[in-house]
């Protein structure tokens, strides 16, 4: 069964350095870090003290709000430091790899066989869950709550992401097990969408209903897929799921092994030959980033995950937990002269307020990570639906984040959102506003205000 | 470079310090700032608050350009020294030098007078409350001089700036959070607190009012009329201009708003940079031309008679309102003001029909002071939380609807 989706709303950012769909094996990292700032929320509990030696799919910790919820090293090693911050909060688990990968047997699993629960523990002990998130307030699941629908997009268009039909080939197999699994943890659905255009290995997936997305970004966020399909209200609860999440998970319940194993690609204006790697959750960045090269090397952004949603993690850090790109572009730290009223070719702009990149259309740009412009008050009003597709007001929800507005938040579809979703108004915000963060803050509140 | 480097290290100097806002307010307007993103995407766009406001600006310079010219146009022409315009846009009569200076001794000073007070309040209030010095008055301190009498005294201009600014803007907390469009309150000020002086028939065209003391103290000259199409009509008077002139802006009124056709290019420019709101624009245009043609109803209905002090207005040709008077200035740079108008894009359409509608309405029935457009879109600014309201609430029981139909 399959539908369609068009999403009209939105803006395609073409940016140099897309990621050629050639994949290499990324050399091996010695040291892997699991932050537990990746999983937003959960307060970890030391499993795994300094010293230890794991195997990989062994917990480094858990979730101080439910026991069960274990949290894997990646690789199998030894756990060489916890790095604590300020009031010793955990920053990073570092595990030095071993040359030879030991894996912690779960079992090969009979997912027909199995019920809904029986898999559940299996993801829980597994360390598996955490690949499993909510909405609302985009957190890891809470397992104790039965999802109305699982929702998956294999379509991307988030600018330079790694395309989600490329680093799924030849995984059906894993596919199709992980989609089956988590078919029976709901009563509702699995619904998949997949480029229209595109050759999705996961539009042939059985157990779930496929459906066919077009438009520009952020057609391929999930949030504007739900609300499509099967919109969240009040009191709901969806789970969804990144694709290249469910190959670990399949391969767990085919194999017994928690292999981390993830293609990602490394874009980027700044990289000189950008291309896919074959690399493990958690692998430092300069493995995979030095090996192609960078240009001008004093003066790049390393990120985790794509230029819109992805985390800072400078040269010497570590893949997060759910990217599956790496992304390198030039800091723009720097003055440019009247560069408030000059025209300007160089840069994407949605206005043509003597800016000319409606003029090109197609054309590659190579942004800075310049605000081009410093913070204000919001002023300018009815942007941002112009790239906002989902039925909300969005300057309306970030006013009421900003001041805490439970009731208005609950109203005007706070249970619908998440950061993701406000990337590309942040992106074109006149006042250069913080937009993902006052979402996050306002979702946090909610969360601890609400449940 | 030398310069870039050297305005860095002052800015370093600055920071922390209470002359950072003044000095980075006088920084950005030379480089834009190096500053990167620290959360969220890591990339922008270009266009900032400073863009934005600049694309206005640019708009209006033809406006001020026209205003200047027919501030001379206007006093030489009533004192009787040059022929009226005889051969449309491009007439020798109205670009010729002598009415540019007359322009430049007289709209200059309204310019900077609006401008210096109006940033060094903003800039004290900056400092005082720590925050950047943000670009809301640059348009605010164009469009000032635009929509005031050509005589208005200087000193008064700094008073009304000054109360526009601090009661319109800064108590509400600033750029962003003001209700009221702070041009219009600075105008409102200005009409209400010297109405002597801003009422009369003679402050539109330069020369009258000093032309009309001398004649009071004994001189053996003309008196200058100076009176608006709106005044004469309001008055119950015959036009004295054809539709031509009041289209291309040969007509005596406030500095800058006389020009429609400069207005409406200003417009569609607003337009194509995605700037301006066209739903504004148009659904107030819509507004008007409805009203306007409601009156034309009253009046070919015979309703009224023509001794009715409403009926001249009331007759004007519905799609002249949208020529004489402040109206195509209001609706094009005012009423689009984004913070004071509708934030919703149903709520624009509202809005805008609305001050389409009062304007015509209150320069009917307003013979006193016939000029509407100004206190519809006070009006309306108020009223622009009030539409949004319900507009949200329909998007809200939209939501409440769906979560009925699901538990039910």
């Amino acid at each position: 069964m399959s539908k369609d989706i068009r999403i009209r709303k939105g803006l395609d950012i073409k940016l140099v350095g897309e990621a050629e769909k050639v994949t290499v094996e990324a050399i091996r990292s010695n040291v892997y870090a699991i932050r537990p700032d990746d999983f937003h929320g959960i307060v970890p509990k030391v499993v795994a003290k300094q010293g230890t030696e794991v195997k990989a799919g062994e917990p480094l910790f858990y979730s101080k709000s439910n026991e069960k919820m274990l949290f894997p090293s990646p690789v199998s090693g030894e756990v060489i430091e916890i790095v604590r911050g300020a009031k010793r909060k955990i920053l990073a688990f570092k595990i030095l790899g071993d040359k030879e990968q030991k894996y912690a047997d779960f079992g090969a699993k009979d997912i027909k066989a199995m019920s809904g629960d029986d898999i559940k523990t299996h993801l829980l002990a597994s360390g598996c869950w955490p690949f499993i998130k909510q909405r609302p307030y985009d957190v890891i699941a809470n397992p104790d709550v039965a999802p109305k629908a699982i929702f998956i997009s294999g379509y991307t268009t988030a600018p330079l992401a790694a395309d989600s039909d490329y680093v799924l080939e030849g995984k059906e197999k894993e596919l199709q097990a992980a989609v089956t699994a988590l078919s029976k943890l709901t009563d509702g659905k699995v619904h998949i969408s997949v480029d229209k255009k595109g050759n999705s290995p996961l539009s042939g997936i059985a157990n779930s209903i496929i459906h066919n997305v077009s438009g520009p970004h952020p057609a391929g966020n999930v949030s504007v897929q739900i609300a499509k399909i099967d919109p969240i209200n009040k009191g709901e609860t969806v789970w969804v799921v990144n694709p290249q999440d469910l190959i670990v998970i399949g391969e767990l319940l085919l194999t017994g092994k928690f292999n981390a194993e993830r293609t990602i690609a490394l874009a980027g204006s700044s990289v000189k030959t950008p291309k896919y790697f074959k690399t493990k959750i958690g692998a430092e960045v300069s493995s995979v980033v030095y090996a192609s090269g960078v240009h001008d090397e004093g003066n790049i952004r390393v990120i985790s995950g794509d230029v819109l949603t992805g985390e800072n993690v400078k040269p010497d850090g570590y893949l997060g937990y759910y990217h599956n790109a790496i992304t390198v572009i030039p800091e723009g730290d720097d003055y440019e002269l009247f560069g408030w009223n000059k025209p300007v070719f160089n840069k994407i702009s949605p206005s043509r307020a003597l800016t000319f990149s409606w003029l090109f259309p197609n054309k590659k740009y190579e942004l800075t990570t310049n605000t081009n412009g410093e913070h204000r008050a919001f002023v300018v009003t009815g942007n941002y639906e112009n790239v906002f597709p989902l039925d909300i007001y969005p300057l309306q929800l970030l006013k009421a984040c900003v001041v805490n507005d439970l009731d208005a938040m609950e109203q005007l579809g706070m249970y619908e959102v998440a950061p993701e979703d406000f990337a590309l108004t942040e992106f074109i915000c006149v006042s250069k506003q913080p937009h993902q963060q006052i979402i996050r803050e306002g979702l946090d509140l909610m969360l601890k205000e609400i449940g | 470079m030398a310069l870039k480097d050297k305005l860095h290290k002052l800015k370093l100097k600055y920071k922390d310090t209470k002359m950072s806002a003044a000095y980075n307010a006088i920084h950005t307007f030379l480089y834009m700032p190096n500053e990167t993103t620290h959360s969220g995407a890591h990339i922008r766009a270009v266009d900032d608050l400073k863009r934005t406001m600049n694309t206005v600006i640019m708009s209006l310079i033809p406006c001020l350009i026209f205003g200047m010219f027919n501030a001379g146009y206007q006093h030489h022409l009533a004192a009787g020294e040059i022929q009226a315009v005889s051969n449309g846009f491009f007439s020798s009569e109205f670009w010729a030098i002598d009415n540019l200076v007359v322009g430049l001794w007289k709209v200059l000073p309204l310019v900077v007078v609006s401008y210096v007070v109006g940033l060094v309040v903003e800039i004290i209030f900056a400092t005082i409350k720590k925050h950047e010095v943000e670009e809301g008055y640059l348009v605010t301190g164009m469009l000032v001089p635009l929509i005031v009498p050509i005589d208005t005294p200087l000193w008064m201009l700094a008073v009304a700036v000054i109360f526009g600014v601090v009661i319109g803007k800064e108590v509400f907390g600033g750029t962003g959070m003001n209700i009221l469009n702070p041009a219009l309150t600075i105008r409102a000020f200005l009409f209400f607190a010297y109405p002597t002086w801003m009422s009369g028939d003679k402050v539109w065209v330069h020369g009258a009012v000093e032309r009309t003391n001398e004649i009071a103290e004994g001189a053996q000259l003309d008196a200058i009329s100076g009176e608006t199409v709106l005044g004469a009509l309001a008055q119950g008077k015959e036009f004295t201009y054809s539709v031509s002139d009041m289209f291309l802006g040969f007509i005596p009124g406030s500095v800058g708003e006389t020009s429609a056709i400069l207005i409406l290019l200003a417009g569609l420019f607003l337009i194509f940079t995605k700037i301006g709101s066209w739903r504004i624009m148009l659904s107030a245009t819509l507004g008007a031309l409805a009203m306007g043609l409601i009156f034309n109803g009253v009046v070919h209905a015979e309703w009224i008679s023509e001794s009715s002090k409403f009926y001249s207005l009331m007759s004007t040709e519905f799609w002249h309102h949208l020529i004489i008077g402040g109206f195509a200035f209001g609706v094009v740079f005012m009423a689009t003001d984004p913070v004071t108008a509708s934030q919703t894009n149903k709520g624009k359409w509202i809005y805008g029909f609305l001050i389409g509608f009062i304007s015509i309405l209150i320069r009917v029935f307003n013979p006193a002071y016939p000029e509407g457009v100004m206190l519809a879109i006070l009006l309306m600014n108020v009223f622009a939380p009030t539409i949004d309201h319900y507009v949200i609430q329909g998007n809200i029981k939209k939501r409440m609807k769906r979560l009925k139909l699901k538990t039910a």
